[in-house]
């Protein structure tokens, strides 16, 4: 086998070992979930919640996820107030975006409190996070 | 003219000569914070600010935003903002105990009372003690630094937005110089004054 037939088959495999590690990181997030009493998991729960809106106080308008994530997960977002780009959610084309626990853990806190003024629910998490992987 | 004018004249001008070269010392004191000597040690090294050095710090606080020098605030400052994630200028900026313990560290570490750059000093002496700003941008420093710059080329412009995206014209920011020279300004290129 020459080098570029290896180098062909590194970069075939690498997309499926990345998804596959994002993969065993919701598989754990759920687990967890389940651990502190969540039922079972729903993709079309998940995606009425990414769009349920609520009155943000300090912006004194209506937001949902969708406000900064974009309405399409597969496109670029945008931040609604400071600009910032946010990569997008949907694992099919960003097989980055859920490959770490804590890192899940720490949006899930920071953006239910800003985007519903509490945090989310283990249940919630679940939905959403079986939502955004199906994406 | 008598001799009482003529020695009162003398010493008008005299103190008026003294005046001047002191006000004009004080502005060459602030320019040599922008000079990037070639061969004169001491000048090089103090235009510049101390580079990051706190992987947790620069993951992330650089998530959101450009990761300002620790020894452009106060202690205080930064012992304000890191208790006060949850609403960090309007966004929930909250992290995890461990990470907000090493950070808040960092910060204290590496605030300007605790740093020898001229532009620490100068940053320090231009807030009261009374104060304690959160914005590096609230500090009379950076006000008389930039009060010159147009709204059009920082808030107006859309490749800028605020003056709180240093890297947007402080093409060196990120390697610890804020010199002049490097200043690129989206659409209107080098700023000289």
């Amino acid at each position: 086998m020459n080098i570029t037939n290896l180098l062909i088959c590194v970069l075939c495999v690498l997309p499926i070992y990345t998804a596959s590690a994002s993969e065993q990181v919701i598989q754990q997030r759920l687990a967890d979930y389940r651990a502190t009493g969540a039922a079972d998991f729903d993709a079309t729960r998940g995606a009425a919640l990414w769009q349920q809106s609520h009155v943000q106080a300090k912006l004194g308008k209506a937001v949902s996820c969708r406000s900064c994530h974009s309405t399409q997960l597969q496109h670029t977002g945008q931040h609604l107030r400071t600009g910032k780009l946010i990569e997008p959610m949907a694992p099919s084309v960003n097989p980055e975006r859920f490959n770490d626990s804590k890192k899940i853990e720490k949006w899930f806190k920071r953006n239910c409190k800003w985007t519903w003024g509490r945090e989310c629910t283990a249940q919630e998490k679940g939905d959403l996070l079986t939502f955004l992987q199906s994406q | 003219m008598n001799k009482k004018h003529i020695w009162g004249a003398l010493l008008l001008i005299g103190s008026l000569t003294l005046a001047m070269t002191t006000l004009s010392w004080s502005d060459e004191d602030e320019r040599w914070e922008h000079e990037r000597g070639e061969g004169n040690r001491f000048w090089h090294e103090t235009s510049n600010v101390p580079m990051l050095t706190n992987k947790a710090y620069q993951t992330e606080c650089s998530a959101c935003h450009f990761a300002y020098p620790a020894s452009f605030l106060p202690e205080r400052s930064w012992l304000k903002i890191m208790t006060s994630l949850e609403d960090h200028f309007g966004e929930n900026a909250e992290l995890d105990n461990d990470t907000q313990a090493v950070i808040t560290r960092y910060l204290q570490n590496n605030a300007a009372d605790q740093s020898p750059s001229r532009f620490s000093r100068s940053i320090l002496r231009s807030i009261r003690t009374v104060d304690t700003p959160l914005r590096i941008s609230e500090t009379g420093f950076f006000k008389r630094k930039h009060h010159e710059i147009p709204n059009r080329m920082v808030v107006g412009n859309a490749k800028v937005r605020s003056f709180s995206n240093c890297l947007s014209c402080h093409s060196m920011a990120e390697k610890g110089s804020f010199d002049e020279d490097a200043v690129r300004i989206p659409g209107f290129g080098r700023w000289e004054d």
